[in-house]
């Protein structure tokens, strides 16, 4: 579990060189896509904005249809634009109710296009999966009811840079392929393609593409190797062989269809290696297209297309999911789905969560649909009572009639608890810490917070556990932390820092809760030095006082150092001594920290 | 509800289609949560088994489907002086999606006679479409705390009371409730998850030969949906009529003294709280026997049924690595030994 490459910001994402191989997997996913794209979901893009991602973009688009509908949307839109609405001006100009569709009904037989989809809210993302799922969107809003069809395929640019931030799990579930393109430069593309031309007659020859039993059951095998287990996963692999199979002008699904599936399908999602030794990755420059088994020198007569597919596949694992899965000890999967488990939290500042009677001196939000509705009733006598001669059109609208809209407010924290896993008595905190945690956990819901575990040991500081309210992720993450070593307190407080800064811009409030003896041996550099440990730590520590995130440290030395003080000091942290801390203990001490730090904020009204 | 993947052609996941027979057959069981993995086929599920429920007797066109003989005197069709016809239709099953706003929910004022007829009239919403039905709720630990709220209040005393905009109304909304979600979304609030009568955890298969099915049918039914209903179609209707005759026959389904203690000391020995859970079971158990043409409920049926019935009444333990399943099977496996 030491991925610490991966909070590195210089090491993720794109430091490994261009490869052609790349973006001709890219222009193929866009291939496959758009022969079929209700049917494969759609493609995640890992791209800064920028030449290559609009490059690819403009290639997608070459190959729809004329006319075809290719909307971008938002992360943050609003409901009545995603789901539809009222539309006022109509509705006020007719006197009758007239609906306004959102974008997910406008969109119905294109492409949506999604950009910063690592920003995309949690809520959004369950609404776009559900259209995604049913083929229409089921508007019940604003006293209108409508279904309208929506089939049609997402295209989300991920543009994440860091560890916490990726697309909404949910929604990665439902595209077909997950792609990287954030390594290529520009030189590197290079416009290769079909053109629409090509994609219309594989549109057309799609239906009659015949799949055998055997090439199912490699995929599935393929599938039950990797550890993928949604089983979306193999159903989207079949249908890109089709696909595939099609753009060539074939009836028949071969090999050469599966490869190319399994890879651009299968390989971005392995949570882990297969167990039998595996071969060494083949030069990187293998044609993606897979389609000359020469170049594959593994393949022999006897090899199953199992085996074919396997060695395919692995290859087209993406570089730091591999290094990933390679160094992953026997602990529960969690890799690449895990950093993008990081960013599963809701920010529920904000969310609009009805209206209610109210006037509009404060700044309030009007809620215009709202206010109509209260108002409508009355028109007619409202215009009577205006009298004669009162040659004024369309509504009357009174103050009492104003509606807000009402927000959730509220305040959460995120406790982050950073325990030293260093030396001798590190299982016995460790196992405490987690206890702790699940404690927490066990009260989050109702208490609205969420919990993060950073355990620092050896060289270096690892977020076992990503800011999270699930019970569930946390018994998975938990299981197997290594312990001992020496005691990089700087690293840790560096990791803390920047997990409290990107909580703190989620809108909630971190709280650290260090557990520590205090004994820092390892300085920033890597270096098993005391002095300059020490002097890290204190420099570390500073930056969480400069920020005034509310801390404790908790002094597990059985005789206390005075370098604990010290730090505690300079963190601006409450120095609590508790030698013998166990789970219970230690999450009354962190209670009463998350108390103090709530205390004197206003709750909002639910 | 036409070309719907079909109940029988599920693979695997026993435990999620019996709860939701049990759903079916037993209304006043409370509903079932269905909780798991992405991509098990949780809602697909739900929306088979509304193409096999049975039929009622409506009043035709009446917004809260009401019984013929009991008609609540709510719309204009129940108030009218006109003849009422009465109709089958098969027992409705709401789908309330996210982003669905409060007023089509509990219903409102209808707008659009408001603005064009200058009319107070109120518009039935999704609580009152559910009445004698399911609702069904994808994604329920995402829904709004505010509709939650007003979801357990509902459910709570099966009627719903509308307040706004000068209206007042008080209609029947009996409903049983369905709600699946992935817990990694997030949990689900406690009072509401009390609320439901079964919870099921579903996993990815990970048998390699299930998951073979699984692909393959879902292959054949995307590839030729109506030649795969149509292959299909026997398998279904025997559900159906399981659904019917287990239905008629639950009232006559006896529960020995035996059964009644051995349950009691089941909830006794897992400290649930409560008589609900007690009941759950016996309701449940009652249902299984029917379904499986008992007149009689054995300790078999209570094992069956035990472990959706309680493992979400268990008090929560975070520092029990075993989690609740595991000590609901436990105890049935001491005291429910066959």
């Amino acid at each position: 579990m030491t991925d610490f490459a991966l909070f590195d910001p210089d090491a993720w994402p794109g430091a490994s060189p261009p490869d052609e191989a790349g973006w001709e997997d890219c222009i193929t996913a866009a291939h496959l896509f758009a022969v079929d794209p209700a049917g494969l979901g759609g493609i995640s893009v890992h791209a800064r904005p920028g030449p290559a991602c609009d490059a690819w973009l403009a290639m997608l688009r070459s190959l729809l249809a004329p006319g075809t509908p290719f909307r971008r949307m938002p992360a943050h839109i609003q409901d009545e634009r995603l789901l539809g609405g009222i539309d006022l001006a109509a509705t006020l100009r007719t006197g009758e109710l007239v609906l306004e569709r959102g974008i997910l009904a406008e969109v119905d037989g294109g492409v949506l296009v999604i950009p910063m989809a690592e920003r995309m809210e949690k809520a959004v993302a369950a609404r776009v999966s559900g259209v995604l799922d049913r083929g229409y969107v089921a508007l019940e809003r604003d006293g209108l009811t409508e279904k309208s069809s929506a089939v049609f395929g997402v295209v989300l640019l991920d543009e994440s840079e860091g560890f916490d931030e990726s697309p909404p799990p949910a929604l990665l579930d439902r595209l077909a392929f997950h792609m990287d393109l954030s390594a290529l430069r520009y030189q590197d593309l290079s416009a290769v393609g079909e053109g629409f031309d090509g994609v219309r007659r594989a549109r057309q020859q799609l239906g009659e593409v015949h799949l055998g039993e055997e090439q199912t059951v490699a995929i599935c095998k393929i599938c039950g190797d990797l550890a993928i287990g949604s089983t979306r996963a193999p159903s989207f692999a079949l249908r890109a062989a089709r696909s595939s199979a099609a753009l060539d002008g074939r009836n028949e699904v071969t090999k050469e269809d599966l490869i190319t599936a399994s890879r651009l399908v299968l390989a971005p999602r392995a949570q882990a290696l297969p167990e039998a030794p595996a071969p060494p990755p083949p030069d990187p420059a293998e044609n993606p297209r897979g389609d000359d088994p020469q170049t594959n020198q593994d393949v022999s007569e006897n090899d199953t297309i199992t085996d074919i597919l396997m060695d395919a596949t692995q290859s087209a694992i993406p570089k730091d999911l591999l290094s990933l899965l390679q160094t992953r000890a026997s602990a529960p999967s969690t890799g690449r789905m895990g950093r993008m488990g990081a960013k599963q939290r809701s920010p529920n500042r904000g969310r609009p969560i009805g209206a209610r009677q109210g006037d509009l001196r404060r700044g309030q939000r009007l809620n215009v649909c709202e206010t109509l509705r209260a108002a409508a009733p009355w028109q007619k006598l409202r215009k009577l009572e205006a009298g004669r001669g009162d040659e004024l059109k369309g509504l009357r609208i009174h103050p009492e009639d104003f509606r807000i809209t009402k927000f959730q407010q509220k305040r959460e924290s995120t406790i982050i608890i950073v325990v030293d896993a260093s030396g001798s008595a590190a299982l016995q905190r460790l196992s405490e810490a987690k206890g702790a945690v699940e404690l927490l956990l066990g009260e989050a819901y109702l208490r609205r917070d969420q919990v993060a575990l950073i355990a620092f040991r050896d060289r270096n500081a690892d977020l076992l556990l990503p800011p999270t309210r699930s019970l569930v992720r946390a018994k998975r993450n938990l299981a197997g932390m290594p312990a001992g070593g020496g005691t990089p307190l700087a690293s840790a407080l560096q990791l803390a820092h920047q997990v409290s800064v990107s909580e703190r811009t989620g809108g909630r409030t971190p709280v650290i809760i260090l557990l520590t003896d205090g004994r820092a041996n390892i300085a920033l550099s890597g270096n098993a030095n005391r002095g300059e440990a020490e002097k890290d730590a204190l420099t570390a520590g500073g930056l969480i006082r400069a920020e005034g995130f509310s801390a404790v440290l908790i002094d597990t030395a059985i005789r206390a150092e005075p370098f604990a003080a010290k730090l505690a000091q300079a963190m601006g942290a409450k120095h609590v001594p508790l030698p013998y801390a166990d789970a219970k203990g230690l999450s009354a001490v962190v209670r009463s920290a998350s108390r103090q730090n709530k205390g004197g904020v206003p709750r909002g009204d639910t | 509800m036409d070309g719907t993947y079909p109940f029988s052609a599920i693979v695997g996941q026993e435990e999620m289609k019996q709860a939701l027979l049990v759903a079916a057959v037993e209304p006043t069981i409370g509903g079932v949560l269905i909780f798991g993995d992405r991509g098990t086929g949780k809602s697909t599920a739900v929306r088979a088994l509304a193409t096999l429920l049975p039929q009622i007797e409506v009043i035709a066109n009446c917004s809260y489907n009401c019984a013929p003989d009991t008609p609540q005197g709510l719309c204009q069709v129940c108030t009218g002086t006109g003849s009422r016809k009465s109709q089958k239709r098969r027992v409705p099953v709401v789908d309330m999606p996210l982003g669905v706003t409060e007023d089509r929910v509990i219903g409102a004022l209808n707008l659009e006679r408001a603005l064009s007829h200058g009319e107070k009239s109120f518009e039935p919403g999704l609580l009152a479409n559910a009445n004698r039905g399911f609702l069904y709720i994808d994604e329920v630990n995402l829904l709004e705390d505010h509709l939650v709220d007003l979801l357990l209040d509902v459910a709570a005393t099966g009627e719903n009371v509308v307040e706004r905009e000068g209206l007042s109304v008080r209609h029947p909304a009996r409903f049983v409730l369905v709600g699946s979600g992935n817990p990694e979304e997030g949990d689900l609030r406690p009072q509401l998850l009390d609320r439901f009568g079964l919870s099921v955890d579903v996993k990815t298969p990970d048998d390699l030969e299930t998951r073979i099915e699984v692909v393959k049918r879902r292959d054949a039914y995307e590839r030729d949906p109506k030649e795969f209903l149509k292959k299909w179609k026997r398998r279904d209707q025997k559900i159906r009529r399981q659904i019917v005759d287990a239905s008629s026959k639950l009232e006559e389904v006896e529960v020995p003294d035996q059964v009644l203690r051995l349950v009691a000391q089941l909830c006794v020995s897992l400290g649930t709280d409560g008589l609900r859970g007690e009941l759950t079971v016996i309701r449940a158990a009652r249902a299984v026997a029917a379904l499986e043409g008992h007149s009689e409920v054995e300790i078999d049926h209570v094992r069956q049924i035990a472990l959706p019935a309680l493992r979400h009444r268990l008090r929560r333990d975070p520092l029990d690595e075993a989690g609740s399943s595991v000590r609901v099977e436990r105890a049935v496996d001491e005291l429910l030994a066959p």
